[in-house]
């Protein structure tokens, strides 16, 4: 079996008194694409908050690749090797598309202050470098042709690849997608899930997956996790999700008003 | 391994030292010639120093977005440490006489003052840029009055300076050593310096920050660090400007360094443009200019400025220039290639 | 001994007097701020108007055989006027188009522009204000109280209560809190949104106006930067009883106040003379920066964080 990349115990954050997550376990392996799914206002993400390091878990661990991530803070996360996108694009909206890559391939360029005062060789090499990777990821995303467009100009569903593109080039083991195909056409949705397939394929890594669109998460999803307030309801493979009880009282509601999911 | 600069950028940088090189030749034959009288190189000095000021200025106010109006107050822990140390080191006949150069006390005294600014910048903007927006403005102000007052208090940066000091006067004696020539090497640098500074993974951490600093970190860029990063910058060519000042004008006091003078540096980079380096040169430029070609124009200066102010927020709120910078291999190669294209039409 | 807790006693009434100043300008911030979510650079720049209009107004108020400090009317009169056509001409356009940025940067212009302005029309030299109180001195035991601070108090204590009955029980004062508590939802329940931040900068302006008043009731001259550091002080005071909250504004204005009196009275001989009452400035800026790191929403106010 792959290595396990995320490993939560018990986690769970209080805001005063009120448990917004409580006993989320959960356990991704390499590879792995994993639904995280639940009624709106459920605590979704807030667990992407929590593995995020937006906020501080009070209760329980979390683990990345064995390593405890509690209580770093995001850039720290990040450098570790968890990225994530939002839920509402947040694009770096007056840089062009390109540098928006180029901004997280900053902590791993290693040129210092003085090269990059001076413009040392470092400095020159790895700026074209890391320029040419950004090209091939924004390629993945058939954005090569809109590199040097201003982000804030580019279509909905060009923001959202482009955010994607941006986490990948942190080079994390686990990618949080919050809600990538909200707001989106189904030909877009379409085009998106191709991206995710080919991210997978080419960089191996674990994904874990917020999503509305339950067709796609049934599609897509190797494994679901449900929550409802707060509370992990069901972890299974699809189909189980699919037929499981209290998934479906939640969703619909125990008097079987329907809610628009 | 070699080194591959790319051909534009080592064209570039070519036809801007070039450029340089020319603007230092003009201003050698117009000061040799005696064309530049005493109160022409003043102005000039003056402007030099707007433009260290607005152009460092602009890193914190138009890359970070963050409204600072303590500018002065490391300008003035500049001017003071600048001029304290050459004060000293002339006391103690270090560095002075024959064979050496005035200007070597001149550049000790003003890089130390700049460090010290910017080991304030540090020590300032780690609580201060907890904050944001108008908080920071605020709270950025409050530093910079503290300084000022402190600095106004302190016996030893009063009258003749340290065991003959006094407080709440004037610090006298100041030996004019910034010397014209010098000062526009400094300014080159320091505006080469900054440029550099912005086109590299820290100046894209800096504007990243600005447009988003939740998605910023989520990037993996320690947001804390790059915004004190840039504050520091900004505070160490305040120190620098400052010393430079002092070694112009001879005689500093406390009083001088006070928030409205901040805020006319705020002024040159909103109205030059946040995020153009380009726009803080030139509204530095016209900015300290301008009152002294209009006399009867300097009285007023303020009230036109604070309503131009106003016009610019209301009509083009980045700035006249936005995020627009000049280049000197852009334009060429546009005139260059119009010319080409002008011949080509001429055969036909 | 005797002497020492009278001159203590002394400096407490001062403080308070200084205090109810910096309370009422501060009230003008923290209502600005609640509603349009700005610092209102140029409202300490209302108080030196008042001033001016008090300069010109209260001779020929005695001259009409009425007292020197019905002024005050015409001053609330000038200073509300230029306090909306300062927010219609210069910040709701602003407002509309850009950033919460260019919003500062016109509120830094609209104060220069009214302090240059003044220096224009009435030159930089300060000017004297004639009497406008005269109140007799009280006598508590060997304390000596000066009617006209005493006065300036009781100004400052009732100006406070009827703002607090004018927001709480008034319609218009409800409409406020609305704007302030939730622009949108404020207008969807139809509350003109633009008249009541006129009327809120109307008010803010006319305390402005009475705080010149008693501020120049003790200090009589008017000069064009009168209200900068004022201001910048009353700022604080909204600061730290918590910007946006009204009875935060009175009660950080007092403490300011207070510790402004007092720091200048004893910190020579507390520090042993290291630091001296020429620092009184930076100490009040010091308190500034405390708060603003230790609790940013101040001593009233709470905490929020942005959410993600």
């Amino acid at each position: 079996m792959a290595e396990v990349i995320l490993q939560a115990k018990h986690l769970g954050i209080s805001f005063g008194g009120l448990k917004a997550v409580d006993d989320f376990n959960i356990e991704i392996r390499a590879g792995e694409l994993m639904g995280l799914i639940g009624p709106n206002g459920a605590g979704k993400t807030t667990v992407f908050n929590l593995l995020t390091g937006v906020y501080t878990p009070t209760e329980g661990a979390f683990f990345l690749c064995g390593e405890k991530m509690n209580g770093k803070k995001t850039y720290q996360v990040v450098q570790a090797g968890i990225a994530r996108t939002f839920q509402n694009i947040r694009l770096f909206k007056s840089m062009t598309v390109i540098e928006n890559v180029m901004v997280a391939y900053g902590m791993s360029m290693k040129y210092k202050m003085p090269g990059a005062l001076f413009r040392s060789r470092t400095y020159w090499r790895e700026e074209a470098e890391y320029r040419e990777k950004a090209m091939e990821l924004l390629k993945i995303f058939g954005l090569e042709d809109k590199a040097d467009f201003v982000a804030d100009n580019l279509p909905y569903g060009q923001q959202r690849k482009l955010e994607i593109a941006r986490a990948l080039a942190t080079g994390m083991k686990l990618l949080l997608l919050d809600e990538p195909a909200a707001g989106m056409n189904p030909t877009e949705t379409a085009d998106l899930l191709r991206c995710i397939n080919v991210i997978r394929e080419q960089f191996g890594i674990a994904i874990l997956l917020i999503e509305h669109d339950m067709s796609l998460v049934m599609k897509i999803c190797e494994r679901i996790v449900v929550i409802d307030y707060g509370v992990t309801i069901a972890t299974g493979l699809p189909e189980e999700i699919a037929s499981n009880q209290r998934v479906i009282t939640a969703y619909l509601g125990a008097d079987e008003e329907e809610e628009g999911a | 391994m070699t080194v591959k600069v790319p051909k534009e950028k080592g064209k570039a940088i070519i036809l801007n030292l070039i450029g340089v090189l020319i603007l230092f030749l003009i201003l050698v034959i117009l000061n040799e010639s005696g064309a530049l009288s005493s109160y022409v190189s003043g102005v000039l000095m003056v402007c030099g120093i707007a433009i260290i000021m607005a152009s460092s200025l602009n890193i914190t106010v138009g890359y970070l977005g963050q409204i600072a109006l303590g500018g002065c107050g490391f300008m003035a822990i500049g001017a003071y440490t600048a001029a304290l140390i050459t004060k000293a080191m002339e006391a103690g006949n270090i560095l002075v006489g024959a064979g050496v150069p005035n200007t070597l006390r001149f550049l000790i005294g003003t890089i130390a003052g700049g460090i010290l600014a910017a080991i304030f910048g540090i020590l300032v903007g780690i609580p201060a840029l907890r904050l944001r927006g108008d908080y920071l403005a605020i709270i950025t102000l409050g530093f910079g009055e503290i300084i000022r007052v402190i600095i106004q208090n302190l016996k030893f940066a009063g009258g003749k300076g340290f065991s003959e000091g006094q407080a709440g006067q004037a610090l006298v004696g100041i030996n004019r050593l910034a010397d014209i020539y010098v000062v526009f090497w400094i300014v080159v640098i320091s505006v080469a310096l900054l440029y550099t500074f912005i086109r590299s993974r820290y100046g894209r951490a800096i504007i990243a920050i600005r447009d988003d600093d939740i998605a910023a970190g989520a990037s993996g860029l320690n947001t804390t660090f790059y915004k004190v990063l840039a504050f520091t910058v900004s505070a160490f060519f305040a120190g620098i400007a400052g010393g430079i000042f002092a070694h112009y004008i001879g005689s500093l006091n406390a009083a001088t360094f006070g928030w409205l003078k901040s805020t006319e540096y705020v002024i040159m980079v909103v109205f030059g443009g946040m995020g153009s380096l380009t726009g803080s040169i030139l509204a530095a430029i016209v900015l300290s200019a301008l009152p002294e070609l209009l006399r009867s124009f300097s009285e007023y200066r303020m009230l036109a400025y604070s309503v131009a102010l106003v016009l610019v927020m209301i009509f083009k709120p980045t700035g006249l220039l936005g995020t627009y910078e000049f280049s000197l291999y852009r334009v060429l190669n546009r005139i260059f290639h119009e010319k080409k294209a002008g011949k080509k039409q001429e055969v036909k | 001994m005797g002497t020492q807790i009278s001159i203590f006693i002394q400096q407490i009434i001062n403080g308070l007097k200084i205090g109810s100043v910096y309370a009422l300008v501060a009230l003008g911030y923290t209502m600005v701020y609640g509603i349009i979510k700005l610092i209102n650079f140029a409202h300490g720049d209302f108080i030196m108007v008042g001033s001016y209009v008090l300069l010109y107004t209260i001779p020929i108020m005695v001259a009409g055989g009425l007292p020197a400090w019905m002024a005050v009317i015409l001053a609330i009169l000038a200073c509300s006027a230029v306090g909306i056509t300062v927010e219609k001409v210069a910040y709701k356009p602003v407002r509309e188009k850009g950033t919460k940025m260019s919003a500062l940067i016109t509120a830094i212009a609209m104060s220069l522009f009214l302090e240059n302005l003044a220096q224009t029309l009435f030159g930089a030299s300060p000017k004297s204000l004639s009497t406008i109180f005269n109140f007799p001195n009280l006598e508590v035991g060997s304390t000596k109280l000066n009617g006209n601070t005493l006065l300036t108090i009781a100004i400052g204590v009732a100006m406070m209560i009827a703002l607090q009955l004018f927001v709480k029980k008034t319609k218009m004062g409800k409409a406020m809190r609305a704007v302030s508590e939730d622009g949108e939802a404020a207008i969807l329940m139809g509350i003109n949104k633009n008249r009541t931040i006129s009327i809120t900068f109307a008010i803010g302006s006319a305390l402005a106006a009475v705080a010149s008043l008693m501020y120049c009731a003790s200090y009589p001259q008017a000069t064009p930067t009168l209200g900068s550091m004022l201001g910048l002080k009353a700022f604080i005071a909204a600061v730290l009883g918590g910007i946006g909250i009204i009875p935060g504004a009175m009660l950080g204005g007092i403490i300011i106040g207070l510790v402004e009196s007092l720091t200048k009275a004893y910190i020579g001989t507390l520090t042993g003379g290291v630091i001296t009452s020429a620092f009184s400035d930076a100490i009040v800026f010091g308190i500034l920066i405390i708060v603003l790191i230790v609790k940013p929403a101040g001593i009233l106010g709470k905490n929020v964080g942005e959410k993600v």
